[in-house]
């Protein structure tokens, strides 16, 4: 059975040109960088120009690239840093919708006695500025704000809150793991001092990241060891990945209008005949202001479980922020914080495309979905006439 | 992804009695959308009082859809005296087995089957003034009750995979666990022999360790015992207890008291610094 890939917020495949730029780095050439001899430093060059790749493709400098292992490692350190930078500042500001690499993180830091503010969304996972704003203190050391959320794909406006934080003297990190690739980005054009990246949203393997750091910001490492990374990430580099992560940067930039257009025009074909096709369905999030690869849609009175678990029947992969698939009890913090009714939160689903999908493989999604929801309201007990009759809210 | 046995799958795939019965003898509704699964099962007995046949309605994940079909293919042809002898772990077993996260959703099998033959025998429809324990999935007193006595659960993480209680803002922990502690006090009489010290000092090890370090561990706390004389116990705190302003409280509400009760009421705890 055919794979039909289409949860790539999740994770990506590996480009094969990615993959073929790494292989020579663990069987030939896997010298470290930072040995004397030139085994070590023809691997070193390369992995230079990976961050020169890794640079071009957000508008920064060379030298404003950390490599780290992961997204989660990079808002770790990003916010820790910002932490240290004023330790006289006991305020955080971040959002109801972030990933856990930074909620949790958050959680975690309000436990050691750090105040954090999580500013709600509206319906559309839209964030309200005056409130942003507002929640600014000469208390507040750091801002912490998504991007692009996972779920919903919604956009935060952050470069205006970057703006906004900067005038007080507030440090503003984003969480960029699902807007980098998708959207273009310059940093020159902007003033946010840290950026998160993860390789594997981007057709770079799993284990590698990046924390993009202004020139001038002061910085604390999380990482604390050896020079590497001059002396802001201890541990010997992830040569291979690093090289990966390089030319994943370079093919994003490359297929940063195909993403835009041509994956852009397959989701919207998705959901609007999703919609057409199958009643008591609606998006979840803002859908002009979201990335171009990303779907949420809910189907009410089903759970997104049982919907996963029929689509893998058909070799179709997407997620769920069904309870029964968060891990915890409850539906998904993004849905919840956006006021998804829970008739509509159990049954979501996202798609999330890549420049790898086909026109065929969302028409055959567009054709197997609806019967596989017709079942499952077949067998909820909440799917009555009265509920058919009621259109959505 | 959970791993399902290919009984539950099966299930799923090939749901059996999807339905509502015609002119049901018996009829239960259980849980709601808010809680993210709801099971609607109807039942007609036979001239001989046995089940003709059994439907079920469920709005739920995979393994709701397969315990609801399992379920009802389990009492077709039993009495309803048989039928109410069938308990949670026996429509698990009949799967194969459940992840233990999913095993609420054979408790709510359970529950449907009873409130149905309730239905049947002309009882209430709602339960009498349950007094409702966690009000996120709105589970009571009662149900927790059960269902800690019937598989024998002793933790909240164990309470919360069986009945979804404490699962959601999680303000519910501790009076499930004066439920789990009134409970298990109540299985087994306490009886005392007098404890030799080096019986004393194993039960304080394993009662640290089965009972107090997971909780303590799942804040980011932990403690080691140092060492015991007579009735004093004494104990450091690492990680987040150690500089936790409310440790002391957790070490005399909670540490102390759980030795107490699960080892001697005589004893008492002090935290010495290492």
């Amino acid at each position: 059975m055919k794979t039909i890939y289409l949860d790539n917020n999740a994770t990506t495949r590996v480009a094969p040109e990615v993959l073929e730029a790494m292989l020579p780095y663990f069987s030939d050439f896997y010298g470290n960088p930072s040995s004397m001899h030139s085994f070590g430093g023809q691997v070193a060059k390369k992995v230079r120009e990976a961050r020169e790749q890794a640079a071009a493709l957000i508008g920064a400098s060379p030298d404003e690239i950390i490599f780290t292992s992961c997204g989660t490692e990079s808002d770790n350190a990003a916010i820790r840093s910002a932490l240290a930078a004023h330790p006289d500042r006991r305020h955080i500001v971040t959002s109801r919708v972030e990933h856990p690499a930074v909620k949790s993180l958050c959680a975690h830091l309000s436990r050691q006695g750090y105040r954090v503010t999580e500013l709600p969304v509206d319906k559309d996972g839209l964030l309200d500025m005056n409130q942003f704003e507002k929640s600014l203190t000469p208390d507040t050391a750091v801002v912490s704000l998504m991007w692009a959320n996972n779920e919903s794909g919604v956009l935060f406006p952050v470069e205006k809150a970057a703006e906004l934080a900067h005038k007080r003297g507030i440090l503003f990190h984003t969480d960029a793991v699902q807007a980098v690739g998708k959207i273009p980005i310059h940093m020159k054009a902007n003033v946010v001092d840290m950026l998160s990246i993860s390789g594997h949203k981007l057709h770079a393997p799993k284990g590698i990241g990046i924390l993009y750091v202004r020139k001038g910001t002061k910085f604390s490492p999380f990482l604390i060891g050896g020079h590497q990374e001059k002396e802001r990430r201890g541990g010997t580099e992830n040569t291979p990945s690093i090289i990966g992560l390089g030319k994943a940067c370079e093919l994003a930039a490359l297929n940063m209008e195909a993403e835009n257009t041509r994956v852009k025009q397959l989701r919207d074909t998705l959901e609007t005949e999703l919609l057409a096709r199958i009643p008591n369905s609606r998006v979840n999030g803002n859908r002009s202001y979201r990335l171009p690869n990303t779907a949420n849609i809910s189907f009410e009175f089903v759970e997104g479980e049982g919907i996963l678990l029929l689509m893998d029947e058909f070799g179709i992969c997407a997620s769920s922020g069904s309870a029964c698939t968060s891990g915890s009890l409850q539906p998904s913090h993004v849905l919840r914080a956006m006021g998804v009714p829970f008739t509509m939160a159990h049954g979501s689903i996202r798609f999330s495309l890549s420049i790898y999908n086909t026109e065929d493989e969302i028409d055959f999604v567009i054709k197997t979905l609806p019967p596989i929801i017709e079942r499952l309201r077949s067998m909820s007990p909440f799917w009555t006439e009265a509920a058919q009759s009621c259109k959505g809210e | 992804m959970w791993e399902y046995t290919d009984k539950v799958k099966e299930h799923f795939l090939n749901p059996r009695n999807v339905g509502e019965v015609e002119n049901p003898d018996g009829v239960a509704e259980v849980g709601s959308i808010a809680c993210g699964d709801a099971l609607k099962l109807s039942f007609k007995l036979d001239e001989n009082k046995r089940i003709k046949d059994a439907k079920f309605k469920t709005f739920g994940c995979a393994s709701a859809i397969a315990t609801s079909s399992a379920l009802t293919e389990m009492i077709k042809g039993m009495t309803l005296e048989e039928a109410m002898k069938v308990t949670n772990q026996d429509i698990a077993a009949f799967l194969g087995g459940l992840p233990q996260e999913k095993m609420h959703c054979s408790v709510m099998g359970k529950q449907a089957l009873e409130k149905a033959i309730e239905n049947y025998q002309g009882g209430p429809a709602k339960e009498p003034e349950a007094k409702i324990i966690c009000e996120c999935f709105g589970v009571t007193e009662r149900e927790i009750e059960r269902a800690i006595r019937e598989n024998n659960l002793s933790t909240v993480e164990e309470v919360t995979n069986y009945t979804k209680a404490g699962g959601g803002c999680g303000g519910c922990h501790d009076a499930i666990r004066e439920i789990i502690e009134k409970v298990r006090a109540e299985a087994k009489p306490v009886v005392r022999p007098k404890l030799s010290n080096m019986q004393k000092i194993k039960m304080i090890e394993e009662t640290i360790e089965r009972e107090i370090r997971p909780s303590l561990k799942h804040d980011g706390g932990d403690i080691d015992l140092i060492d015991v004389i007579g009735n004093r116990v004494l104990v450091a705190t690492r990680g987040a207890c150690a500089t936790c302003k409310a440790a002391d409280i957790t070490l005399k509400h909670f540490v102390e008291q759980k030795l107490r009760d699960l080892v001697s009421p005589e004893l008492v705890i002090e935290e010495v610094t290492p």
